[in-house]
């Protein structure tokens, strides 16, 4: 077995007993990163140098019998998430040579459990997009098959973590962002309970909706850097004041006498057979562990789609008015104050970015907030209540994360409804500021992985990771690694 | 046809808390000389994934401004984002209250020619400061010193309806912002801005007419000239037929007209929307008690006390009463003394407002406490110096900070008051003067007065006047006896 293949708990034991050094292990990491990322493309910035000066202080800090959480364990930062002297790109132009001068909550407390940072990933411009297509530098390429998107929009974290290229990474979810891309390479994503993890240092797209996730390759990884970056934070209002357990405690593989509910809405004409089929018998599967599966509705299911394309994109509308040239990023300069926008706008902005702040402008303008922005916001409420009816009655809900498994780089660009289609499922969980955990459950005849979505209330990210763990203990699937 | 105008005004007023609205840096007064960007921080300048975080204090102080205007105060307010591009703008929204704002519905009572006046508060709601552009040759510079400052503004109903209403609504206005500790009151530093709008009707109608909104009136001065050159620019155009349109306009204080900035059909749509990076500010029915509880005893309130408990005409009234510093140490030598409150008010309004004037200095840095004035008068009043001496011992405690009494005993100060030390003065004086003597024996009075001043060179200025009057009242009576009885 390869050193970058472990998992961060395995990792740690062997660097715990000294059977590993943290630079043998970084060093291993980034060999890899230098075997496939050409064919991948993971990554838009690597900082190996950096890595390695923190793998060998963390032999150092081993060494003094120091005992951090993350001590030497080598892990990406999706390039949404603002890192102090290292590019922080957000995927766009317009932040090509922006270096920020502090980290991101979540960057800092990784920091600080004593991770090793390799490097930036790979994104869709600002998180918008589901195929990280939309990068304005290069598509990432799913490492099960390199003619597929590794999802979207935190494909870049998603893809290095199958390909072995960290051994865990940050993302980002506003409508799906981690698991969808967890979904599409077969590892496991969670997207916390809004205001769990901070927000601060992660470049906004959707303020309301945005949440700092963790993508691994199984579910005890999941909760260990779940126990290192969440908890409030002072610089972010939004973000809870509530205690934070030991994630790791929920990891005990037993569900018997857990209740599970089954979204019928969740289960539409058009999705693709094998994906169901595999959900449906990873149902059976959570079943024979001893929980009772109870069919629930979430009715408003229908509007989450256009609900979401009117908050999302409102919101982005005016996080993305401070790119105008003045300050920092792109800056061209043109005849008038009023050309100078235009030109640095028009040509640091792709067109999904474009088309998302055309929305949200609409949406807000005068005339048309009521019907659409304050509308949409009464539907959110509405969307919320069906998970507090739900959860009234089960401890989780399962659905599939995505309808499909990866598609073709290409396949969809040509028609952003087809795109958006790629979020039925999990755009509801981020409108209603829950959280859920993307865990593998199966392959297509193609052999691309097939992803199954665990959700909970609010702080219920314990539950869904008790539910998590006991499924991945009884199969499989996340033990498979990609042929690259 | 006669007019009347019909005038609502928009104050913004600068929060001086510790830090910034929404971040840690501080908030400096602008001097005119601190140096650029100095005071600033990624989140004040708008780095990506940089979050706002309320600033405590200015909410209070909003609280407390809101609660002074005699406004409701919802159980919770919200923050929204007001859209537009501008350099001096970092975020292209400004994180401002729209919907629910921290006080609504109040009211500021004023006095006009025509009586009291009530001026309707529509809204009191918190707000940051942008940026300050500089134009440089065919170059525009920005600074962020002042981005994210607090900032308040306070909106009036179409209530006032002269140009003089609006000045004196606007000074009672900075009084209570000044009481509140808001900030300093300080007009040439900026800390208030006013923008007015202005219509014109026929006097009894009760429709309101387009109306011109005139921007960035940065001093009473400049407002009052603003106003009353609107309204009579606008009765102008109406009585020969024309019309006014809604306009934004700018005001050009060298030739003392207003001028149009842009027309408001072309208004811009600052797409609010609540800011979804602050949750809804709650404010507790027991936390707006307690701020009900600190605030101070307001100018109007003051004022009116002044007159009832001491016996102050309402000018004394209020010429202390317009710094509540003034007042509050017009009140400690009250306390401090057994001297008529009628007296302190007058050495305050007339000697320490001259020393003030003179040192440029505010009247907590003078070194003369409440205390040491009213022993100063205390001496006065008990006959051991004169007026005059009194206001040169004060001049001398002002550079000194010595007590009166101390300065009194070292250079010999005291009056004399010893009538039969001051007859035996007044008979030499007289006796060295025959000639002034015998012009006032001859009917001209007026020379009485240039002999007091004589006695009163012979003392060294130490003589009580009062008495060496009277005493030489008596000899040149005597005198006159004589005269006629020869």
């Amino acid at each position: 077995m390869h050193l970058y293949e472990l998992t961060i708990h395995e990792a740690r034991a062997l660097l715990n007993a000294g059977e590993i050094s943290a630079v043998e292990l970084t060093q291993a990491v980034i060999d890899r990163i230098l075997a496939v990322d050409n064919a991948v493309r993971a990554y838009i910035t690597l900082t190996p140098e950096a890595a390695l000066e923190q793998a060998r202080a963390a032999d150092t800090a081993f060494r003094q019998g120091q005992a951090l959480p993350l001590l030497g364990i080598p892990l990406a930062i999706k390039d949404i998430l603002c890192t102090a002297g290292i590019p922080t790109t957000c995927g766009s132009r317009i932040l090509e040579n922006f270096v920020p001068p502090y980290d991101a909550t979540a960057v800092a407390r990784l920091k600080a459990a004593g991770a090793v940072i390799l490097g930036k990933t790979n994104t869709d411009e600002f998180a918008m997009g589901s195929s990280t297509e939309n990068s304005a530098f290069f598509p990432t390429h799913n490492p099960w098959d390199l003619e597929r998107v590794p999802g979207g929009s935190s494909g870049g974290s998603a893809a290095a973590v199958a390909a072995g290229e960290c051994l865990g990474a940050l993302g980002t979810d506003t409508g799906g962002s981690v698991r969808q891309p967890a979904a599409f390479c077969g590892i496991v994503g969670l997207k916390p309970t809004y205001g769990r993890v901070s927000r601060y240092g992660l470049i906004a797209f959707a303020s309301s909706l945005d949440q700092v996730g963790v993508l691994t390759r199984d579910v005890t990884d999941a909760a260990m850097l779940m126990n290192v970056i969440a908890g409030h934070d002072p610089k972010d209002s939004t973000s809870l004041d509530a205690p934070v357990p030991d994630y790791t405690t929920a990891l005990t593989g037993d569900i018997r006498g857990m209740r599970i509910g089954v979204p019928r809405e969740y289960f539409i004409p058009g999705m693709q057979p094998e994906v169901e089929a595999a959900v449906r018998a990873a149902l059976q599967r959570l079943a024979d562990l001893g929980a009772e599966i109870v069919e629930v509705s979430l009715p408003h299911t229908d509007y989450a789609l256009p609900v979401y394309y009117l908050i999302a994109p409102a919101e982005a509308s005016a996080n993305l008015a401070r790119y105008d040239g003045v300050r920092y990023g792109l800056r061209m300069v043109g005849n008038s104050l009023e050309d100078t926008y235009q030109q640095t706008r028009g040509q640091g902005f792709g067109p999904e970015v474009k088309r998302r702040i055309m929305l949200g402008t609409y949406a807000l303008s005068a005339g048309y907030y009521d019907a659409y922005y304050l509308k949409a916001q009464k539907v959110r409420t509405l969307i919320k209540g069906d998970f507090d009816r739900a959860f009234e009655q089960v401890d989780v809900v399962v659905a599939p994360t995505s309808p499909t498994t990866a598609f073709r780089i290409g396949e969809k660009t040509e028609d952003p409804i087809q795109m958006y289609l790629s979020d039925v499922f999990t755009l509801s969980l981020n409108l209603a500021g829950i959280c859920g955990i993307n865990v593998p459950c199966g392959f297509d005849a193609q052999g691309l992985p097939i992803g199954m979505q665990i959700m909970g209330p609010a702080l219920g990210e314990m539950t869904v990771l008790r539910v998590a763990y006991a499924y991945e203990q009884a199969t499989d699937w996340h033990t498979r690694r990609p042929p690259i | 046809m006669e007019y009347e105008a019909v005038i609502g005004l928009e104050v913004h007023a600068q929060v001086h808390t510790r830090s910034k609205m929404f971040c840690a840096c501080p908030v400096m007064e602008d001097t005119g000389d601190l140096p650029p960007n100095a005071y600033v921080c990624p989140v004040c300048t708008a780095m990506p994934g940089t979050l706002p975080v309320i600033n405590r204090r200015a909410v209070e102080l909003t609280l407390m401004t809101a609660l002074a205007l005699n406004c409701e105060v919802p159980p919770v307010s919200f923050f929204a984002r007001k859209s537009y591009f501008y350099p001096d703008l970092p975020k292209g929204y400004q994180i401002s209250q729209h919907g629910l704002p921290l006080g609504m519905n109040g009211y500021l009572d004023i006095q006009t020619e025509a009586g009291p006046r009530r001026v309707r508060i529509n809204n009191v709601h918190l707000e940051e400061d942008t940026g300050k552009l500089y134009h440089v040759g065919n170059v525009t510079l920005v600074d962020f010193n002042r981005a994210g400052v607090p900032l308040i503004e306070i909106v009036t109903e179409p209530d006032m309806r002269s140009a003089e209403e609006v000045r004196e609504y606007a000074e009672r206005l900075r009084e209570i912002l000044v009481y509140l500790g808001v900030n300093s009151g300080d007009m040439e530093k900026g800390v208030m801005r006013f923008e007015a709008s202005v219509s014109v009707r026929p006097k009894g109608s009760d429709v309101l007419n387009p109306r011109h909104e005139i921007k960035n009136l940065n001093s009473f001065r400049a407002l009052y000239r603003a106003v009353a050159y609107e309204i009579a620019h606008q009765i102008e155009v109406l009585q020969n037929g024309g019309r006014v349109l809604q306009q934004t306009m700018g005001w050009d204080e060298g030739r003392g007209v207003t001028y149009v900035q842009r027309r408001k059909e072309y208004a811009e749509d600052y797409r609010y929307f609540p800011e979804p990076d602050l949750p809804p500010l709650e404010i507790g029915r027991e936390w707006l008690a307690e701020l009900r509880e600190r605030l101070p005893e307001l100018p109007a309130a003051r004022r009116a006390r002044f007159v009832r408990e001491y016996g102050l005409s309402v000018s004394e009234a209020d010429l202390l009463v317009a710094d509540r510093a003034v007042a509050d140490y017009y009140e400690m030598a009250v306390r401090a003394g057994t001297v008529n409150p009628k007296t302190v008010a007058n050495w305050i309004t007339v000697d320490l407002f001259r020393v003030m004037r003179e040192s440029g200095k505010g009247i907590r840095e003078l070194p003369v406490s409440p205390q040491a004035l009213a022993d100063l008068i205390g001496l006065v009043e008990a006959g051991t110096i004169n007026m005059n001496t009194g206001r040169e011992v004060l001049d001398e405690m002002v550079v000194t900070g010595k007590s009166a009494r101390q300065i009194v005993e070292e250079k010999g100060l005291a009056q004399i008051s010893d009538e039969a030390a001051l007859r035996a003065i007044v008979e030499r004086v007289l006796e060295e003067h025959p000639a002034q003597v015998a012009q006032y024996l001859a009917g001209k009075e007026q020379v009485a007065g240039w002999l007091m001043g004589q006695v009163m060179r012979a003392t060294g200025g130490k003589a009580n006047p009062q008495v060496v009057r009277t005493l030489l009242g008596e000899a040149l009576s005597s005198r006159k006896r004589e005269a006629g009885s020869r």
